[in-house]
């Protein structure tokens, strides 16, 4: 198979890391090849954050070059716009709708685009864009919105959920577990 | 055993399998993972040294007394080591030496972007380069049998993309790898002049062996393809190449110091043109050359930053593909978390406008707006030195307008020596240590002012306070943060002082706490938008349109805006 890649974006803090390793752990029980990529340190304190993920029969790069990229599943809005360009043409998107201010805004050097959704479709007009963090607050905790949007990139990938359980039984602490199943199903019928 | 593993992983478990018994380290990004797994495995002793200077010696005392040892760091952390590693060189190990250190082009993390493999050169130490995490392991297990037949330390470069890349690893066992004899060897571990001047013979002796060998060593391998165009890459460069142009043909190299001469000019008379791919410096390029060898390498490729499969599609077969960015977005770069203790601290040193000497850490951050409340940052333990600099240059009235501020582990790591300097030459310099119990940015490790060590066993901690007073300050001082009255009373009357004085900011860092606090909220009918708050810097605080409003998902409940409204608007849930 060809190498496929996702593109995991937010902002520090958000929970992105284990998206990726859910995908890690899917990817290798699946019997791919698969490199993960993402950067420590000082970028994880609120900043902008990206993790590459590129699976297939013989994957070189670990990292997804722009214009490459078969979907992006971006935790922030203003992410979302900020790496879409990273997206092949027919890419698909699972963006979060939250909006997090960052400094540059807090402290009035900018505004917060207002016109990001007309932006992100222009771009990628199929983009599913939804407000996860409302449907993981109705569950009960807003951490599991990463689980929620997991989910939605499940029914895109075409990959039995069974698989996918698996996986984040693998990753999640088992006290989550259950919540996470029910944010991930939320995510996988939301489509 | 197959499983998926970061590049750093996959040195620590390269050291297992390779029967290491020591490691070594001090905490630095994108390196500090390696020794966090090494601590994981019963059989190797880990530690967290104080300084990589100090993580290097031990590794060599280890591998001295007859156990392979393993050291690790980022790549300035190198320049805290080299002083050692220049004189190991000569002296050559007993049981096996692998020093890891780990580039960071780019600058995802760092304070510059310097390439270690000049190390290499000039310490004249062989040097590996693996290019994923399969070849990490190996390589570690490789670096210990090269270290033992060629009588040296084995250097191991990584760079950000493969210490932090994950991917799948084949497991093996661990070796059994018995202790070496000890022997008292003055000719070979005592650099005096006489005995150096014969080793120095031998570390040439050695180069010239380890470079023949070299030629035919597994991990310099030629992958012929398309003969019209031939790579030579090592490292992360390798898979960007191999991304942009499948097709090409091929030389990776594993080791890149010293380089196989013999290999290398056989590949250029296989090829039509020859290209050297490396991120920093013409390293390869340059020795290249110096052969009369024909190579296209920086007169295309940057030195500074990183290369991308895209760039080398562009630079190398013309295939600029058409990508458009979103222009004009506000940035986001990295703030200092909700509920940081050092908000508290650079909150007055602003209001009571003090210049400061910054250093290295989570608190470097408080040189952004809107605190803006550092305005130097060099190296680790710079702060302190700098601060006495300026007092010498400037008089000691400029000095009350100036402190340096340290964290506790960067004060351990290597501002200690620099508030020696401060007392023995008269200083009158204050220096603020923000004690956040941790070392933050890397990711919180126990440092030996915790209590902890790498494998969670309790140690009587470091005493701040004891040990500045030991080395003659006599005004030491420890404040909460968070408790803005006091720190400025404290602050106005140490900076006045005639003599050196030393405040210690105590307060964990926000991440260590496990119990979250309730967030809180505004009230907008009391808020009349004075904009206090914002001064804070603190990300849950927001300007909207319609008034300020904290965002309860990120707010962490610290309440230190609480103290900063006038108005008494900011309160919490259910009070």
């Amino acid at each position: 198979m060809d190498t496929r890649s996702i593109l995991i974006v937010g902002v520090g803090g958000q929970g992105t890391l284990l998206a990726s390793r859910v995908l890690g752990s899917l990817f290798v029980d699946l019997g791919y090849d698969v490199k993960i990529s993402e950067v420590h340190g000082m970028a994880q304190r609120g900043g902008s954050v990206v993790t590459h993920v590129r699976y297939g029969t013989k994957v070189f790069s670990p990292l997804v070059e722009p214009g490459t990229a078969d979907i992006l599943l971006a935790f922030e809005k203003m992410e979302a716009l900020r790496w879409i360009h990273f997206l092949k043409e027919q890419g698909r998107a699972i963006i979060n709708s939250q909006e997090i201010e960052p400094m540059s805004v807090i402290m009035g050097a900018y505004e917060y685009p207002k016109d990001l959704e007309d932006k992100i479709r222009k771009v990628c007009p199929g983009a599913v864009l939804f407000d996860a963090l409302a449907v993981a607050k109705e569950l009960g905790n807003i951490k599991v919105a990463n689980m929620v949007l997991i989910g939605v990139l499940a029914r895109l990938l075409d990959i039995a959920p069974q698989m996918w359980e698996k996986a984040i039984k693998t990753v999640v602490p088992p006290k989550t577990l259950e919540i996470n199943l029910r944010a991930f199903h939320r995510g996988y019928n939301w489509i | 055993m197959k499983r998926l593993m970061l590049g750093n992983e996959a040195i620590a478990r390269g050291a297992y399998e390779a029967g290491v018994r020591v490691a070594t380290a001090y905490p630095g990004t994108p390196s500090t993972e390696i020794t966090e797994f090494a601590a994981k495995y019963d059989e190797i002793y880990a530690e967290w040294s104080p300084n990589e200077k100090v993580a290097l010696e031990v590794a060599i005392g280890a591998s001295f007394a007859g156990a392979r040892a393993m050291v690790a760091m980022k790549h300035v952390g190198l320049n805290v080591a080299a002083d050692p590693l220049f004189t190991v060189s000569y002296t050559g190990v007993n049981a096996g030496l692998v020093i890891v250190v780990a580039d960071d082009p780019g600058m995802h993390s760092s304070q510059n972007e310097q390439d270690s493999r000049y190390y290499a050169r000039a310490s004249q130490v062989p040097m590996l380069e693996p290019a994923d995490s399969q070849e990490a392991l190996d390589f570690v297990k490789l670096a210990f049998e090269l270290s033992e037949k060629y009588d040296t330390p084995v250097l191991i470069r990584l760079t950000t993309r493969v210490a932090h890349s994950q991917s799948i690893v084949t497991l093996g066992q661990r070796a059994h790898v018995p202790l070496k004899e000890y022997k008292k060897l003055p000719d070979k571990n005592v650099m005096m002049p006489a005995m150096a001047r014969k080793r120095h013979v031998e570390v040439e002796r050695r180069m010239k062996a380890l470079a023949e060998a070299a030629n035919d060593l597994w991990i310099n391998r030629v992958e012929m393809g398309d003969t019209s165009i031939g790579i030579i890459a090592s490292g992360i460069t390798y898979q960007y190449a191999k991304e942009a142009l499948p097709n090409a043909s091929f030389l990776k190299l594993g080791m890149i110091n010293p380089l196989p001469r013999r290999l290398i000019e056989s590949f250029a008379s296989k090829v039509r043109k020859l290209c050297v791919l490396e991120e920093l410096e013409p390293v390869l390029e340059e020795q290249i050359k110096s052969w009369g060898i024909p190579v296209i390498g920086k007169e295309i490729f940057p030195v500074q930053g990183e290369l991308s499969a895209n760039m080398i599609l562009e630079k190398i077969a013309g295939k600029a593909p058409d990508v458009r960015p979103a222009q004009d977005l506000p940035p986001r770069p990295p703030v200092m978390c909700p509920g940081c203790p050092h908000r508290g601290i650079y909150y007055v040193m602003k209001k009571l406008r003090l210049h400061a000497t910054g250093d290295i850490g989570c608190y470097t951050l408080g040189a952004l707006p809107p605190l803006e409340a550092i305005d130097t940052c060099v190296c680790m333990g710079a702060s302190v030195g700098m601060a006495h600099g300026m007092e010498k240059a400037r008089g000691k009235d400029f000095s009350r307008r100036l402190v340096a501020v340290i964290g506790d582990s960067t004060f351990i790591h290597s501002g200690i020596t620099g508030l020696i300097d401060i007392v023995y030459n008269q200083g009158a310099s204050t220096v603020v240590i923000l004690d956040n119990s941790t070392t933050g940015m890397t990711g919180h490790q126990d440092h030996p002012g915790t209590g902890r060590t790498i494998k969670g066993e309790a140690v009587p901690p470091l005493n701040l306070v004891n040990l500045i007073k030991a080395i003659g300050i006599e005004h030491v001082r420890v404040v909460d943060p968070f408790d803005l009255e006091e720190v400025e009373k404290v602050l106005k009357e140490e900076t006045q002082r005639e003599e050196p004085s030393v405040v210690i900011a105590q307060r964990p860092c926000a991440l260590l706490s496990k119990e979250m606090k309730a967030p809180l909220s505004i009230d907008e009918d009391i808020c009349r938008l004075c904009g206090v708050c914002l001064r804070l810097g603190c990300p849950a605080i927001e300007k909207k349109p319609d008034g300020m409003h904290i965002n309860q998902a990120l707010c962490n409940g610290c309440g230190l805006c609480i103290k900063v409204c006038k108005f008494g608007a900011i309160r919490r849930a259910g009070e």
